[in-house]
């Protein structure tokens, strides 16, 4: 076996992942954490400053309720995300969500992000729910929170920590395991809790650029389903995996569309079929009630494109020339003014691409793009799974202890194993919480953790072989690398191994051929799922004979199994839904339409790690009493 | 080619054991190349143009080059970040230049306080997060009967 050096780390709270709700775990459970002489210990597989889906930069929040101010109250954002997500939300996780989400916002301008205000100082919406931001040093700002609360409770961070596998015994979490990628190290985590929240997952789906631009997703090519893998693979019920989400972006570069819909009220057009969302308008008949409600759904507005699409009548645009003057009209009588607010837009316009998607910018500025003269193409992007936004795949959590929720065993945002905690794109159903409602989860989870350990925390038990075993499967791809690389000229191409690139492409063709990726149209079929599951057969199979040269590709290897799992979930979960009730993310081209009357239930699904086989059931949906 | 480090301006950080691109990439793709002493991105088709490596470089040895499968060459967006903003030079293709200055942060580097001030208690128990209410401009945290 590869010479790795175990190295082994006890603690009290491990928080695998860096983005935001692990930030928010971390700044949370540090303070619980000291008064109670717990030990938290954070891993990351990059670097906290720069990791996660903020790594970039965000042009905005998201999610802030204004409670304070009387703006909305959390049951608005809990029928807000109800009619999105067309009926199908965990409203207990939404709602706990939404009450604590304005402290974090709070929080987060103390620490010192720059929120817009307006001349009487209250905070600039883009929507009604989101906030303008200076946010090109974002991540920065909350990770610094985040090791500040580490530091001063004794805690410990492990950055370029790639955590592989969950250690489990009867159905309890006794720690988890990895590799360092920079030295051959193999580490041990034994925790009396963890906290997994390890991103969602891109690259499942092939994308629709190719070559060069294979890493220009919307979502960040690093969230490789790492929490889902981690949460199945630890026997964790889970929900939602059919509920992936598929954005509208300006086409190609995937700059955010946010602020041209919301704050500059911009139309979006077919070039050949018109406002497909007024044009459309009757299609909305057949998703009611949801399409009858404002506002009218991600998917369904998605989808309204998507059908002037499949008639031939794009590319779509989105019409900013037109946004602009019009908003420039109200100052036709005073040049000056007119002037000063038109530099004003130019700048909110690329600060929106630059703060969070600077490859937007640069497609504009290759592509000699003036938005105030010409409109810009905008288009469906490949499928993602990712929990915290408009989709809702990830683990099935506890409820609040306080609300009268059926979906409750004990502390907030536990999974159904014993220790296992689940946050930001690693919990389902509970959409719409983006940067800060992660952050906010995060904090939730962080304290309910460390009481989950007070009062039920025992030495974890980890057993030696079992951990050896993992040890030994981890870094097999090194060792059948050297094992066979020898026997041709090229070491690319050999009968007995398969490198992670190559492996990729066939999870990626699968997914997209049969499971609606791009190049189906987002269309799929219980045929065409089926034959998905015969190919999966293979593809698993091969999944054990990856082979890896270095650290760097066995970083690779794994991070492509982790997409392989959430794939699996995906297609079991969206065959055993026999409707179609998110047309614009998928179409069941053989049950089109949506059925309340049966499919009005949350479809979850479990693993058995002991079989080693899935459970795919229903769930019923509770709807809060009033709201 | 998305980041590209220019071989006259890296200096590999110095020999330190690893660069600040290295330290910093998201996705784990700068590599040093300990013979030349230079930077490289080892898989541009991985990389997201977050431009983290640009940023961080001290030489300012690292640029992007878009994505050849739908950037047209010769434009460029040059970030300068500074501890309390950042400057933006774009390059248009027909030669035209837009700048931007933005704020990053309202406070010094490093001085983040988790509680940030907030009054806070020992009640493991309740629904109240260390800092709140207090942090929610609110008397109690909303709860429902």
């Amino acid at each position: 076996m590869a010479n790795f050096q175990t190295v082994e780390v006890k603690t009290d709270l491990l928080i695998v992942g860096g983005g935001f709700s692990a930030c928010g775990a971390a700044t949370e459970a540090a303070y619980w954490a000291k008064k109670h002489n717990l030990k938290i210990t954070l891993v990351d597989k990059a670097a906290l400053d720069r990791s996660g889906a903020v790594a970039m930069g965000l042009s905005a929040i998201n999610q802030y309720i204004g409670i304070r101010d009387g703006e909305n109250t959390c049951e608005d954002y809990v029928r807000y995300v109800r009619q999105d997500l067309m009926g199908v939300s965990r409203e207990d996780l939404v709602y706990n969500i939404a009450r604590h989400v304005d402290s974090t916002v709070h929080l987060f301008e103390k620490w010192g992000l720059k929120i817009w205000l307006d001349e009487k100082g209250k905070y600039v919406h883009e929507g009604r729910w989101q906030l303008m931001i200076n946010g090109e040093s974002y991540k920065i700002l909350i990770a610094e929170a985040a090791k500040n609360a580490l530091k001063e409770a004794g805690g410990e961070i492990f950055e370029r920590i790639f955590i592989v596998d969950p250690i489990v015994e009867n159905n309890k979490i006794v720690g988890a395991v990895g590799f360092s990628t920079r030295e051959e190290k193999f580490y041990v985590f034994k925790a009396k809790a963890v906290i997994c929240a390890m991103g969602g997952a891109v690259h499942v789906f092939r994308p629709r650029s190719v070559g060069e631009g294979f890493g220009r997703s919307w979502y960040p090519p690093f969230n490789t389903g790492s929490s889902a893998y981690f949460t199945i693979k630890a026997g964790a019920e889970m929900t939602c995996q059919e509920v992936r989400f598929i954005p509208v972006r300006f086409k190609d570069a995937y700059g955010p569309v946010g602020a041209w819909f919301l704050l500059f009220k911009s139309r979006a057009i077919s070039s050949g079929g018109g406002e497909y969302m007024a044009v459309r308008k009757a299609e909305l008949d057949n998703w009611k009630p949801y399409g009858l409600a404002k506002p009218i759904p991600a998917n369904l507005r998605n989808y309204l494109g998507m059908l002037d699409v499949e008639a031939g009548l794009g590319p779509l645009y989105m019409e900013t020339a037109e946004a602009i003057g019009k908003l420039a009209d109200q100052y036709k009588d005073d040049p000056k003014a007119f002037k000063k607010k038109m530099k004003e837009l130019e700048s909110e316009a690329w600060e929106d691409f630059l703060d969070m998607t600077i490859s937007q910018a640069h497609l504009w500025a290759a592509q000699n793009v003036k938005p105030e003269e010409k409109h810009s193409e905008i288009a469906a992007c490949e499928p993602y799974f990712i929990g915290s936004h408009s989709g809702a795949s990830g683990a099935w959590v506890s409820g609040p202890e306080d609300l009268n929720t059926p979906y409750k065993w004990g502390y907030a945002n536990m999974t159904t194993v014993d220790g296992l905690f689940a946050i930001g794109d690693a919990s389902g159903a509970s959409s719409h919480k983006f940067s800060s409602g992660s952050h906010a989860e995060g904090r939730i989870a962080g304290k309910a953790a460390i009481k989950y350990i007070i009062e039920k925390g025992k030495e974890p038990q980890v057993d030696n072989a079992k951990v050896e075993a993992l040890k030994a499967k981890i870094l097999a791809p090194i060792d059948r690398y050297q094992q066979y690389k020898g026997l041709t000229t090229d070491p690319a191409i050999n009968p007995n191994y398969l490198l992670w690139r190559q492996f990729m492409e066939r999870l990626q063709k699968i997914m997209d051929e049969y499971a609606g990726g791009v190049t189906a149209a987002f269309k799929t079929s219980k045929a065409l799922l089926e034959r998905a599951l015969e190919l999966f057969v293979f593809l698993k199979e091969d999944s054990e004979k990856l082979a890896a040269a270095d650290i760097y590709s066995l970083e690779r290897c794994w991070e492509n199994v982790h997409r392989m799992w959430q794939g699996e979930a995906h297609i079991r979960t969206i065959l055993f839904r026999e409707e179609t009730r998110w047309p614009g993310y998928y179409f069941r081209a053989d049950t089109p339409k949506m059925d309340n009357d049966k499919w009005l239930c949350f479809v979850n699904c479990k693993w058995d790690p002991a079989a080693g086989k899935w459970d795919v059931f229903k769930k019923d949906i509770w709807t809060m009493p009033g709201v | 080619m998305p980041s590209f480090v220019m071989v006259e301006k890296c200096d590999g950080c110095k020999g330190q054991d690893k660069t600040a691109c290295m330290y910093i990439c998201p996705n784990d793709l700068m590599i040093l190349d300990k013979e030349r002493m230079k930077a490289y991105n080892r898989d541009p088709s991985m990389c997201w143009e977050c431009q983290c490596c640009v940023k961080i470089c001290p030489q300012q040895a690292m640029d992007v080059r878009g994505y050849a499968d739908f950037i047209p060459l010769g434009a460029s967006c040059v970030p300068l970040r500074g501890s309390q903003d950042i400057m933006w030079t774009v390059k248009f293709r027909d030669g035209s230049m837009k700048r931007f200055k933005f704020p990053t942060r309202t406070t010094e580097e490093g001085t983040a306080k988790p509680l940030a001030g907030y009054p806070a208690h020992d009640d493991i128990k309740s629904e109240a997060l260390a800092t709140e209410p207090a942090s929610l401009g609110l008397q109690a945290v909303p709860t429902r009967k």
